[in-house]
């Protein structure tokens, strides 16, 4: 990092006050498409901070996968649930928010201490790596060969799973109706007017 | 700059994330602060490697796994709330008690 310290310390400042402030946002906003764009401002200055942290690399993948795909894919799933619920209250809702916020404050009061008092073994001797996407590329295909084969293996999973769990329910065979036309392309699933019958006798 | 100011920084998200996770009723929300969480637990890493291992960047490599599980996880955990949201007609995190006993 060759910036000065002074340009570093107020990019931190700045990102550190935009990632609380667009966090808080994501938890505490009542409207949830807020949320989710607030999410992305979190998501952004978190990219930053890994900039002055020397992980180029990293910031480009966070760029990528998380404002790209994960909070589009968290857009997605808020207009496919768009429901405007009323929440039922529930009796002693609100002491078990003011206990959680009291446990959130006690948890960072002793992170906060752990992190202050610990003496970290700060390593200032050795050169930083100058290209980190070479040296994340030699780690990633030499001694973290496996773990990078089982993520690839992970991800296919999760797609599959993604899809089986999404997708309409199935139905038996002497369930479809024979005037349904039926091609090779035709996925062995219940039709839309089907599904929306089932779920209204289900009430 | 010091590993300390970046590490508070991490916590503190980190704490945001579990208040989310446990107030929130709107199920999406609570995705929502998972990834919070996550990216505290990522922020760590990085700063690790930046200050702790400089020579042989180990945290990021980790930073890039957490990062890819995320993503598996926020796919499947949106298409479960997509189906429980066809079967229950609801996305209250109080009202999901399948698995209550």
């Amino acid at each position: 990092m060759n910036l000065a310290e002074g340009v570093q310390i107020v990019s931190f400042g700045i990102l550190g006050l935009m990632m609380i402030g667009t966090a808080l946002g994501v938890v505490l906003l009542p409207k949830i498409v807020h949320s989710a764009f607030l999410l992305a401002g979190v998501f952004v200055s978190i990219s930053g901070l890994y900039i002055l942290l020397n992980a180029d690399f990293v910031a480009a993948a966070q760029i990528l996968v998380y404002v790209g795909a994960v909070s589009v894919l968290i857009l997605f799933a808020i207009m496919l649930v768009n429901k405007q619920e009323e929440y039922a209250e529930l009796p002693g809702r609100k002491i078990r928010k003011i206990a959680t916020a009291v446990v959130c404050f006690g948890l960072f009061a002793l992170l906060g201490t752990m992190v202050l008092a610990t003496p970290w073994s700060l390593d200032t001797t050795s050169i930083a790596v100058e290209d980190t996407t070479v040296a994340l590329g030699e780690h990633f295909f030499s001694d973290y060969l496996l773990p990078f084969e089982l993520a690839s293996v992970l991800l296919l999973m999760a797609m599959v799973g993604a899809i089986i769990l999404a997708r309409r329910d199935l139905i038996p065979e002497s369930l479809v109706s024979k005037d349904t036309v039926s091609t090779k392309l035709t996925l062995p699933e219940r039709p839309r007017e089907l599904a929306s019958l089932s779920s209204d006798r289900d009430k | 700059m010091q590993l300390e100011y970046f590490l508070l920084l991490a916590a503190a998200l980190f704490c945001i994330g579990i208040y989310g996770l446990i107030t929130s009723r709107n199920a999406v929300r609570v995705l929502m602060s998972i990834e919070l969480m996550l990216n505290a637990v990522n922020l760590n890493l990085a700063g690790f490697s930046n200050y702790l291992d400089p020579a042989n960047i180990r945290g990021q490599v980790f930073t890039v796994f957490v990062i890819t599980v995320a993503a598996a996880e926020a796919a499947v955990g949106l298409a479960i709330v997509l189906a429980i949201y066809r079967n229950r007609n609801t996305i209250d995190m109080e009202q999901f008690n399948l698995l209550k006993w």
